[in-house]
C-alpha cells in the first residue's frame, strides 16, 4: 500500500440516499468504454501482464485441498511459462496480486507463498451467503487473521441492503473491520443480489463510510457477477468518497471475468473513470480463476506469434 | 514503439491504427466522374477531396455542371416511370441487395468515411455504417407495404437531395432510401468536402443491378447543388446550414417542388437536481463531444438545475480532460478533425467572439501540427444573448448556463430560433415528461442523447426545418396525392369601397372582424364593398392583432381532445340552426364539424419499435398558431373544411376567407361564439388576400401557413415564410370541397407535427 488506509467515518446517509443511477446510461458507458480505446502489441501485452499482477488468484471450491492449493500458489508465483516472460524482455518473472482462498486453506497457502511477498486473502463472514450469526462471522475473520491472512474478503448482509438498514449494514461492515486488524478488508457487495445499481452505489458507500480498503462487487457464487456497469457505478462511488474525504478506496471486480479481453476491458474502465493509480494491484484486483490460463495464452501468441494451447502451459 | 517493460510502467494506450490499406487500394490514383443513368461518368473540372486529419488529397472529383445536372435529372426522370411502377416487393429486393452490399464492406465505408471526414473510426464504424445500413433494410420493408399501407399516393416523381458533410453515408441512407421505397428516382448530390462513400455506394449501385437512373450522384460544391434545385425535379430534399435551406426555400417558392428541410438547431441539454449526473455527463460527451460536434441535434447549450451546477461543471471538465483528440483511424480516438479549415475558422470565429461577450472558455490547448483539429471546449459565464447561447457553432464547444425551476428550464430551452432536439435529464420521470411536452423539439431525448434509429422520425420544429426522416411519418416526405386537380385559382381583384349595389338587409348590418373572440373594427377603419355588403378592410395590423391574439389562446392546445371535440360537435349543432352562405355548402360545413369533431381525440401518435428497452413515442402536436388562407371557391365549405380540422389538431387559426364572398365567414362568428369556441382560437381577417397572406407570411411568430390561392399569392407565401421556415402548404389548383378530396387526410397531416420522444429504460 502506498496510501493511506480508510480510516472510515461516520455513517452519512445523505451521501448517498438522493443518488439514483440510470441503468440504461450506465450501460450505455459500459458498453462504450471498450470500443472507445483500443490497445495493440506492446501496449496489449504490458497491459495483460498488468492484468496478472492485478489478479487475486482465486480458488473456492468445495473440494479444495491443501496440495490443490499449494499448486495454485506455485502458479501464482510462476503465472507465465519462462519462455513468454523472456520474449516479453521482462527483468523478472511477474507475481499474481494475491492468492484467495477459503480460511482453512490460509495456512496452506501462507507455506506455499513463504518468501514470496504474495499476500494471502482470505474469505470470511460466512462467505459466500454471510447468514451466520455475527459473532461467528467476525470470529471466522479473527481465524483467518490469526492463520496469516494479509487480507480478507468479507461478505455484507444483503437484507440489510435489500430493506434500506443502513445502520445495521454500517455497524455490520465496522465491526469486520474492526476484527481484522491490520489485515486489508474487501468488501463484497454480491451486487447480483442488490440487483439495482442504485442499491449498488448505496452499498458501497456504506462500505466505505465503514472503513472497507477495497470494495467487490461478487462472491462468483451469484448467478450474476462481476458486470462492467456494476462496476463503473462502484468506481463511481468510490471516486465520490475519495472527492469527499481524498481517501483512495480500491476496487475488485470477481466472478466471471474469463477473458484476457475482459482484463483489458475492466482496466479501461479503471484508467478511464479512475485514473492510474487505479491500475495497480494496492487498488485493483481481479478476482479469478480461469481468466490467467487466456492472458498467458494470449502473450504466448504475441511472443511467437503463433496460437497456443492451454495444455502447454503449467495450470493453476 | 516502446518495450513491454516501459509500457507496463507508463500504462498509457499507444497507437491502435485502422488499417487504410483497403480504402487506399480502392482509391488509388482515381478521378471520380458522376454516377448518371447506371453509369461512372468520365471526370470533367475536378477539385480534390483531402483528409482533414492530415490535409492529404485523396482523391480528385468532378465539379457537376448545369449539364452535368441535367443529364442525371433526365435520366432519372426516363427512369421514374419503371421504378414506379415496379411491385413493391421488387423494389424491395433492391434495397435489400443494397443494404446487404453495404453491410458487405462495411469496413471499407467505415474508414473511407473517416478519411474524408475526419471523423474517429469509432463512430463511423460503430454508428454511421451500421445505421445508415438499417435504413436500407427498414425501408427494403417499407418499399414491400407501401401500397398497402399509403393507399391513395403516389411517388412526387425525381427527388433531388442534397446531403451534408457531417454524416455523408449515412445522411445518404436517410434520403436514398425511403426515396426509393416510396418509388422515386433520385439525384443527389453529396457535399463536396466529403463526396467518397457516396461514390462508393453508386458502384454499389450497380453492382446491385439497380435499374439504371434509378439513383444518380453528381458531386460538386454549392454551384451544382443550386443547379440540382433549379432543375426539372418534383421534390428537394436538403440536410445543412439554415442558411442555405432559406435560400432553397425561395429558389424553390412557386415551382410546385415538394421541400423538406433538415437544418440547424442549438439544442438544449437539460440536467435537474434529480438528474444521475454521472450518465448526465457522459450524455454531454455522446451529445456535443460526438463527431466533432458537427451534429445538427448536437445538446449544444446545457441548462443545468443551479443547485447541482457546481459538482456538475467539476464533473464535466474531468471528464473532458480524459478524451482523447487525434487520428480518427485511430480506435482510441474520441474526436477526430474538424472536417475543414473553413469550420475550423468558423467555430474559432464564434468562440472568440463568445469570449469578447464575457463567455469563460475551459478547452484543452490546441494541439499543432498538421490537420484541423478543435479540442474540445465548455463555455461557461455566459449571457442568454451570448453569440454561443444562440448561434449554432457546429464544433466540439458547448456552452453552459444555470436555471432555477423547471418553468426556466422551459423558457430558456425555448428560447431559440431553432427547434431539432431536446436532451432532458432527471430521474424523475413524471417532471420529465412534463418537460418533453413543453420544449420546441422535434426529438426528445430522455436520459439519452444522439439516439437514432431507422424507424424514428427525426426532424425539426421551427427554423430547425420540415418534414420527417425515418419510420412511417419519413415515408409521408416522399409520397404524395393528387386531390387539387381543379383548375388554377384565380388572383383576386383590388378590393374597392364602391358598393356593387344595396345590401338587401333589412336593417343594415355591420360585419366586423373577428378576434380574440371580439368583433373588431379593422385598424384602418375602412371597408370594401362586396356582393350585397360592406365588409371589413383587414390590413396587417390586424394580422398583427389576430396572431397576438391568438397566441394568447394557448390553453386550446393543451385541452383533451375531447374537449375540442364537444366544442366541434356544439358547433356543428349551433351551425346546423344558423343558416349560412349557400345551403349545400352549408349542409356540408355541418357534416365537416362532426367530421373533424370526431378526429380531434383519435389521429394520435404511435409507439415505434426501435431499440430494445426504449420506448419511441412519435407525438402528433399542433403547430400553435397557423394562418390559413382559405380558398377563394366554396366561401363558407372551403373555410369550414381548413380551419376545422387545424383546430381540431389543437391549433388557433389567424384565417383569411375568401376575398370576394366573405360574408359567410363572418356569419360564422356569430357561430364560434356561441358554440363555446375560445376567445383567440378563430381569428377572422377579411380583406385584400395578396396582401393578408403576405403578411401571414412575413410573421416570425406564425408557426404553420396554409394557403389555397392563386399561383403568385402562393408563391410569394413560400419566398416570405423563408424568414422562420415555417411549412407552407400551398395549393393553386381548385379542390373539389364538396367531395372526399374535401376531408382528405392531409389536413390531418398538415395540421401537425411530429415530436419523438425517446424513453430509455431499465430498473
Amino acid at each position: 500500500m502506498t496510501h493511506p488506509r480508510n480510516p472510515g467515518m461516520p455513517l452519512t446517509t445523505d451521501w448517498f440516499d438522493r443518488v439514483q443511477v440510470n441503468r440504461p446510461a450506465a450501460e450505455r458507458r459500459a458498453a462504450t468504454l471498450a470500443t472507445r480505446r483500443s490497445v495493440k502489441k506492446e501496449h496489449q501485452a504490458a497491459w495483460l501482464v498488468n492484468a496478472i499482477q492485478c489478479t487475486d488468484l482465486t480458488t473456492l471450491a468445495g473440494d479444495d485441498t491443501p496440495d490443490r492449493v499449494a499448486r495454485l500458489c506455485a502458479k501464482a508465483r510462476r503465472p507465465l511459462a519462462d519462455h513468454i516472460v523472456e520474449g516479453l524482455g521482462l527483468a523478472r518473472m511477474p507475481v499474481t496480486g494475491a492468492v484467495c482462498v477459503y480460511p482453512t486453506m490460509v495456512a496452506p497457502a501462507k507455506r506455499a507463498l513463504s518468501n514470496s511477498g504474495i499476500p494471502v486473502a482470505s474469505v470470511a463472514t460466512g462467505f459466500p451467503a454471510g447468514l451466520m450469526p455475527i459473532n461467528l462471522r467476525l470470529a471466522e475473520i479473527l481465524y483467518a487473521v490469526e492463520h496469516g491472512a494479509d487480507e480478507i474478503d468479507i461478505v455484507i448482509t444483503r437484507e440489510h441492503v435489500l430493506r434500506g438498514e443502513w445502520t445495521a449494514l454500517y455497524d455490520e461492515i465496522a465491526a469486520m473491520r474492526e476484527a481484522c486488524g491490520e489485515a486489508h478488508m474487501k468488501a463484497i457487495l454480491a451486487t447480483g443480489e442488490l440487483v439495482t445499481l442504485t442499491n449498488v452505489y448505496a452499498a458501497s458507500m456504506v462500505a466505505m463510510q465503514a472503513g472497507a480498503d477495497f470494495i467487490k462487487t461478487s462472491t462468483g457464487k451469484e448467478s450474476v457477477n462481476a458486470t462492467l456497469p456494476v462496476s463503473l457505478t462502484m468506481v463511481r462511488a468510490a471516486r465520490d468518497y475519495g472527492d469527499r474525504t481524498g481517501v483512495k478506496i480500491g476496487f475488485k471486480p470477481a466472478g466471471g471475468i474469463k477473458t484476457a479481453k475482459d482484463a483489458i476491458s475492466w482496466q479501461i474502465l479503471m484508467k478511464e473513470e479512475m485514473g492510474r493509480d487505479w491500475l495497480r494491484p494496492d487498488l485493483f484486483r481481479f478476482g479469478a480463476s480461469s481468466m490467467l490460463a487466456d492472458v498467458e495464452r494470449q502473450l504466448e501468441h504475441h511472443v511467437t506469434g503463433r496460437y497456443a494451447a492451454s495444455h502447454r502451459h503449467a495450470i493453476a | 514503439m516502446p518495450t513491454v517493460s516501459e509500457a507496463l510502467e507508463l500504462m498509457d494506450y499507444g497507437p491502435a491504427p485502422e488499417s487504410t490499406a483497403a480504402a487506399m487500394d480502392w482509391l488509388k490514383g482515381r478521378t471520380f466522374g458522376h454516377f448518371i443513368n447506371g453509369k461512372l461518368t468520365k471526370a470533367g473540372e475536378t477539385f480534390a477531396t483531402v483528409s482533414p486529419a492530415t490535409g492529404t488529397e485523396l482523391a480528385q472529383i468532378t465539379q457537376g455542371t448545369e449539364a452535368d445536372v441535367a443529364a442525371a435529372v433526365k435520366a432519372a426522370r426516363k427512369a421514374a416511370p419503371g421504378w414506379a411502377a415496379l411491385s413493391g416487393h421488387d423494389r424491395a429486393r433492391h434495397l435489400y441487395a443494397l443494404a446487404r452490399l453495404m453491410q458487405k464492406r462495411e469496413r471499407l465505408f467505415a474508414v473511407l468515411e473517416s478519411l474524408d471526414n475526419g471523423k474517429p473510426i469509432r463512430e463511423s464504424r460503430d454508428i454511421d455504417v451500421p445505421l445508415a445500413v438499417r435504413h436500407f433494410y427498414h425501408h427494403a420493408g417499407w418499399a414491400e407495404l407501401v401500397a398497402d399501407d399509403f393507399p391513395g399516393m403516389r411517388p412526387h416523381g425525381v427527388c433531388g437531395q442534397i446531403i451534408p458533410w457531417n454524416f455523408p453515408l449515412l445522411m445518404l441512407a436517410w434520403k436514398v432510401a425511403p426515396a426509393l421505397a416510396a418509388g422515386n428516382t433520385v439525384v443527389v448530390k453529396p457535399a463536396e468536402q466529403t463526396p467518397l462513400t457516396a461514390l462508393l455506394f453508386a458502384e454499389l449501385c450497380i453492382e446491385a443491378g439497380l435499374p439504371r437512373g434509378v439513383v444518380n450522384i453528381v458531386t460538386g460544391d454549392g454551384r451544382t447543388g443550386a443547379a440540382l434545385v433549379a432543375a426539372e425535379v418534383d421534390k428537394i430534399a436538403f440536410t445543412g446550414s439554415t442558411e442555405i435551406g432559406r435560400l432553397i426555400r425561395r429558389a424553390t417558392a412557386g415551382s410546385a417542388k415538394a421541400l423538406t428541410l433538415e437544418l440547424g438547431g442549438k439544442s438544449p441539454f437539460i440536467v435537474f437536481a434529480e438528474a444521475d449526473l454521472d450518465a448526465a455527463v457522459e450524455g454531454v460527451v455522446d451529445a456535443i463531444w460526438f463527431n466533432q460536434g458537427e451534429v445538427c441535434c448536437a445538446g449544444s447549450r446545457i441548462l443545468v438545475q443551479e443547485s447541482v451546477a457546481d459538482r456538475f461543471v467539476t464533473r464535466l471538465k474531468a471528464r473532458m480532460n480524459t478524451l482523447r483528440l487525434g487520428d480518427p483511424l485511430d480506435k482510441s480516438t474520441d474526436i477526430g478533425a474538424v472536417v475543414d479549415e473553413v469550420q475550423l475558422t468558423r467555430i474559432r470565429g464564434i468562440v472568440d467572439q463568445a469570449v469578447a461577450q464575457g463567455a469563460v472558455l475551459h478547452q484543452a490547448p490546441i494541439p499543432n501540427g498538421p490537420g484541423s483539429f478543435c479540442p474540445p471546449g465548455l463555455l461557461t459565464d455566459l449571457g442568454a444573448a451570448n453569440i454561443a447561447m444562440t448561434e449554432e457553432i457546429f464544433g466540439p464547444i458547448v456552452s453552459l448556463i444555470t436555471f432555477r425551476t423547471p418553468g426556466e428550464a422551459v423558457e430558456l430551452a425555448n428560447n431559440t430560433r431553432y427547434g431539432l432536439a431536446a436532451s432532458i435529464w432527471t430521474e424523475n420521470i413524471t417532471a420529465a415528461l412534463d418537460i418533453a411536452a413543453q420544449v420546441k423539439a422535434g426529438v426528445v431525448w430522455i436520459n439519452g442523447t444522439n439516439i437514432f434509429d431507422a424507424n424514428a422520425p427525426f426532424g425539426g420544429m421551427r427554423e430547425s426545418g420540415f418534414g420527417r426522416e425515418g419510420a412511417r411519418e419519413g415515408m409521408l416526405a416522399y409520397l404524395t396525392r393528387d386531390e387539387a386537380t381543379g383548375p388554377l385559382r384565380k388572383p383576386a381583384a383590388a378590393p374597392s369601397p364602391a358598393p356593387a349595389g344595396a345590401s338587401g338587409d333589412a336593417i343594415d348590418r355591420t360585419r366586423k372582424l373577428y378576434i380574440g373572440g371580439a368583433q373588431k373594427r379593422p385598424d384602418g377603419g375602412a371597408s370594401y364593398a362586396v356582393k350585397g355588403a360592406q365588409v371589413p378592410l383587414g390590413s396587417r395590423k390586424d394580422i398583427r392583432n389576430a396572431v397576438e391574439a391568438a397566441h394568447k389562446a394557448g390553453g386550446w392546445s393543451k385541452v383533451t381532445g375531447h374537449n375540442r371535440a364537444q366544442v366541434l360537435y356544439f358547433l356543428a349543432e349551433n351551425l346546423a340552426a344558423h343558416p349560412i352562405g349557400d345551403a349545400e355548402e352549408h349542409a356540408l360545413a355541418v357534416q365537416r364539424a362532426f367530421y373533424w369533431a370526431a378526429w380531434a381525440d383519435k389521429y394520435d401518435g404511435r409507439v415505434h419499435a426501435t431499440q430494445s428497452a426504449h420506448v419511441t413515442l412519435a407525438l402528433k402536436e399542433p403547430f400553435g398558431v397557423m394562418g390559413i388562407v382559405a380558398p377563394e371557391e366554396a366561401p363558407l365549405l372551403g373555410l369550414v373544411s381548413t380551419v376545422f380540422p387545424a383546430i381540431a389538431m389543437g391549433n388557433r387559426v389567424v384565417v383569411v376567407p375568401s376575398q370576394a364572398n366573405p360574408v359567410p365567414a363572418l356569419d360564422l362568428y356569430q357561430v364560434l361564439d356561441t358554440s363555446d369556441v375560445p376567445g383567440g382560437v378563430v381569428n377572422i381577417v377579411t380583406g385584400p388576400r395578396g396582401e393578408l397572406a403576405d403578411t401571414l407570411a412575413k410573421h416570425d411568430d406564425v408557426a404553420a401557413l396554409w394557403c389555397f390561392a392563386d399561383p403568385e399569392t402562393c408563391r410569394n407565401a413560400e419566398i416570405q415564410s423563408a424568414g422562420n421556415l415555417k411549412p407552407v402548404w400551398t395549393e393553386t389548383r381548385e379542390r373539389d370541397w364538396h367531395g372526399p378530396a374535401g376531408q382528405s387526410r392531409e389536413f390531418l397531416r398538415r395540421a401537425v407535427q411530429v415530436k419523438t420522444v425517446w424513453v430509455p429504460y431499465g430498473a
